[in-house]
């Protein structure tokens, strides 16, 4: 019985890929492990195995066809005897496939459900880029050019960690740093968070800027006490005499299905340590902007990124001069019924509420903090102001969250102007379950932003 | 264990007399340091280096202008031997705006930039990789300085040190590992904490070569301190020195050492002491009289006297100083 391959699903937050190079034919005969074809996800190229042995009846999708979406037919194997009239006929087309199928049918799918909300798509202006020209790309692209430039620009600027150098990336922010930088300045660590922090706090004493990139904010636990009591607090106990001017970046809160232990965020954790700086960047404008300024900031910098995050375009200003400075908000969308606090990826839900909220007359402004250290204070309370009803959003737990302390700013500075409580949306009050099912009601999402908005709205 | 060298050869008169009158600054520095803090001048923790004075002294005459150096919590020693001013430490024990961090830092966290040296760390073993890092940035730069990075055998045991050893081996980082075996980690003592003879030992699992030292002799100290710079100087990657010593005091103030019997401190002390080792070559040998001895003595004294005066006088840091050096 002929049987259908499907794209699959190579890494956990691949929603689509490209199907580089078939490396096999029409009427080939194929055996079980056999590579089929090498397919481009978000962070590699992987190489494709057939399962079961058979006869390749057809190929549905030619090479070099992007934006395949996982689960879409891409193959069909015949059983000896078998021709390809006997297949079924195949009639999808690659990239408009798997749009319609129900969101459980696409396990690598994460919970926050495409499309992704780009602003330049979804029809308001940009109030949050500077006057000049743009161009697209996406927020691995932004990283990888903040942490560039800033190395050309400086030599003492190096970038450190595991998996940065040779395999060009765990999540391929540092591609092709390594062949422009060499190994001094791309260096490759053995598996040794804490070993390796504390090499990076040493160096930046010792006239380096180091980025030590964690693979993710949750093995940081493993170097916090670096992180804290060698990094942040160092300028404080030597009575100003120095500091740790260095960046730790990487990935950091859930990505898609990896459980508990790969799913935290740690924002209001490190939000909390005076003489951190905490950077959240939610565009790729803001990721290459806040790069650059962390890079060049005399102090130890966490900036925490969002794997989902990584691969979605947005407009970035060409200027090669354009930073994104520390303690300034910006304005995703202006609204006059409610103001909608975020970071990072809440920024996404947000939006993607503020779009639902309109269709029912509910006028949503949406702030993105960018820092959480240090915080822009003015501007969430200017917006609540004219407001008058807040809700924050974010993605990490509910007890102590920057939420809690958002609503007991606005409270103690801006109590007459409120016209109902702060309603403050986080992630549920447990550890990250693996279940699909679980973890989409786990995570924060627009729908219960935007009911959390009608209740301040009373509507 | 390195060989004593022989006292009569290659030491001169004035050689000794600096190793002796560095050693006394120390020790008295942290006599008045114990008499401060029973006066409640000094608060907090405090963690006297009296009877380890050999290490530091002897490994701070195989270093050369530009070498950096970094220990744990017991810093007091290091700090002066290093070559920062006894009134600026001890005013920061007495936490006032002319101590070296202007009094927000405390015993445990000092440091100057001027004299290459990076704290004064209170977390266990935390300054290993840090001191590697230090090391790591002069290799990056290019120059030719070597990292003391100092810890204690209780901080043998913490996993980071193996971590650092690891990389440090593997960057050929210009690092030496000074641990300070004073045989007690806090209250307890080797035997009790790992079954390992030796803890220089354990660098050879990830090649990098060491030895174990008698600590309390400034001379056998700084041969193997000029032994190990070498080895990093010439590129070699880190060297490991496990200086077997021995600390007189408590493991803080408030420690009343009830895990150990007077007469093995009375013992060390009689037999063993770094000074009067260094006294002693200067009389037997007859390089030094009495006279020359006691003028020393009094004019650290005097230098030690000074620093507390100034202690105690220099004004606590102003209010406006909670709300300073926080980011820059």
């Amino acid at each position: 019985m002929a049987t259908e391959v499907l794209m699959p699903a190579l890494s956990p937050t691949m929603e689509e890929g490209t199907l580089a190079k078939w490396l096999v034919k029409v009427g080939d005969k194929v055996k079980s492990g056999q590579i089929l074809a090498e397919i481009e996800t978000d962070k590699a190229t992987m190489e494709f195995e057939a399962v079961d042995e058979g006869t390749v009846g057809a190929l549905l999708v030619s090479e070099g066809t992007a934006g395949v979406k996982v689960n879409t037919p891409i193959a069909v194997m015949v059983e000896d005897g078998e021709t390809v009239t006997d297949a079924p006929k195949p009639a999808v087309v690659a990239a408009v496939a798997a749009a319609e199928k129900p969101v459980a049918a696409v396990p690598a799918v994460p919970a926050v459900a495409a499309p992704a909300p780009a602003p330049v798509a979804s029809g308001w202006p940009h109030t949050d880029l500077p006057e000049g020209p743009t161009k697209t790309m996406t927020v691995r692209e932004a990283l990888r050019e903040a942490m560039a430039e800033e190395m050309r620009a400086d030599p003492t600027v190096f970038l450190m960690g595991e998996e940065v150098g040779e395999y060009q990336g765990a999540y391929k922010i540092s591609q092709g740093l390594l062949d422009e930088f060499g190994a001094k300045r791309v260096v490759d660590t053995p598996i040794t968070e804490m070993g390796f922090a504390g090499i990076g706090v040493g160096a930046s004493w010792g006239g380096l800027k180091p980025i030590v990139e964690f693979m993710t904010f949750n093995f940081s636990m493993q170097a916090i006490d670096h992180i804290l009591n060698s990094a942040a607090k160092t300028l404080y106990m030597s009575g100003g005499q120095m500091g740790s001017p260095m960046v730790f970046r990487g990935p950091n809160g859930a990505a898609a299905r990896v459980g508990a232990q790969h799913s935290q965020d740690y924002a209001a954790w490190y939000a909390a340590i005076p003489g951190l700086r905490v950077c959240m960047p939610y565009s790729a404008a803001d990721a290459k902007g806040l790069l650059k300024t962390a890079i060049r900031d005399p102090n130890p910098v966490v900036f925490l990124e969002n794997e989902i995050l990584y691969g979605r375009s947005f407009e970035v200003p060409v200027d090669p001069d354009f930073t994104v400075p520390f303690g300034k908000a910006s304005i995703l969308r202006e609204g006059k019924d409610v103001t909608i606090v975020s970071f990072g990826i809440g920024c996404a839900h947000a939006l993607l509420a503020a779009d639902a909220l309109a269709r029912d007359g509910i006028s949503a402004e949406v702030v993105n903090l960018r820092t959480l250290r240090p915080i822009d204070y003015d501007t969430v309370l200017a917006s609540v102001m004219k407001t008058n009803r807040c809700v924050t959003v974010e993605e990490g737990f509910p007890v102590g969250s920057i939420g809690d302390h958002l609503a007991s700013t606005i409270m103690q500075r801006a109590f007459d102007h409120l016209d109902a409580p702060v309603v403050t949306c986080t992630g549920k009050d447990v550890p990250m379950p693996y279940a699909a099912n679980l973890e989409k009601f786990a995570l924060i999402t627009p729908a219960e932003i935007v009911t959390a908005v009608k209740s301040v709205c009373y509507r | 264990m390195a060989k004593k060298p022989d006292a009569t050869s290659n030491v001169s008169k004035e050689e000794l007399l600096k190793y002796y009158r560095e050693m006394l600054l120390i020790r008295r520095f942290e006599e008045k340091a114990g008499q401060l803090y029973g006066m409640g001048l000094i608060g907090g923790f405090c963690h006297l280096y009296i009877g380890q004075e050999a290490v530091v002294v002897g490994l701070e005459a195989a270093a050369k202008e530009g070498d950096k150096r970094i220990t744990s919590y017991r810093d007091h020693g290091h700090m002066l031997a290093c070559g920062m001013d006894p009134k600026g430490v001890m005013a920061e024990l007495t936490g006032r705006s002319g101590g070296y961090s202007k009094g927000k830092g405390g015993s445990m966290h000092m440091f100057s930039k001027e004299k290459h040296f990076y704290g004064g760390h209170g977390i266990v073993a935390a300054q290993v990789p840090l001191g590697a890092g230090l090391a790591f940035a002069d290799k990056y730069l290019g120059n030719d300085n070597v990292t003391f990075t100092y810890f204690g055998d209780g901080a043998a045991n913490q996993g980071q040190v193996y971590e650092t050893y690891n990389m440090a081996e593997l960057w050929d980082l210009p690092v030496v590992f000074v641990i300070e075996n004073n045989q007690y980690a806090m209250g307890t003592s080797m035997k009790r904490s790992t079954k390992s003879t030796t803890l220089y030992g354990r660098g050879l699992a990830y090649g990098i070569p060491g030895e174990q030292v008698d600590g309390m002799d400034v001379l056998a100290v700084k041969a193997a301190g000029t032994k190990a710079v070498e080895h990093c100087r010439a590129g070699k990657g880190p060297y490991i020195l496990e200086m077997m010593t021995y600390r007189y005091r408590g493991h803080s103030m408030s420690d009343p050492a009830k895990y150990r019997t007077r007469e093995e401190v009375e013992k060390i002390k009689t037999e063993k002491d770094c000074i009067e080792h260094v006294r002693d070559l200067l009389t037997q040998g007859g390089l030094a009289s009495d006279e020359e001895l006691k003028a020393i003595d009094k004019d650290i004294k005097a230098i030690v006297n000074e620093s507390a005066e100034f202690a105690k006088e220099s004004p606590e840091p102003l209010e406006s100083e909670l709300w300073t050096d926080i980011t820059v």
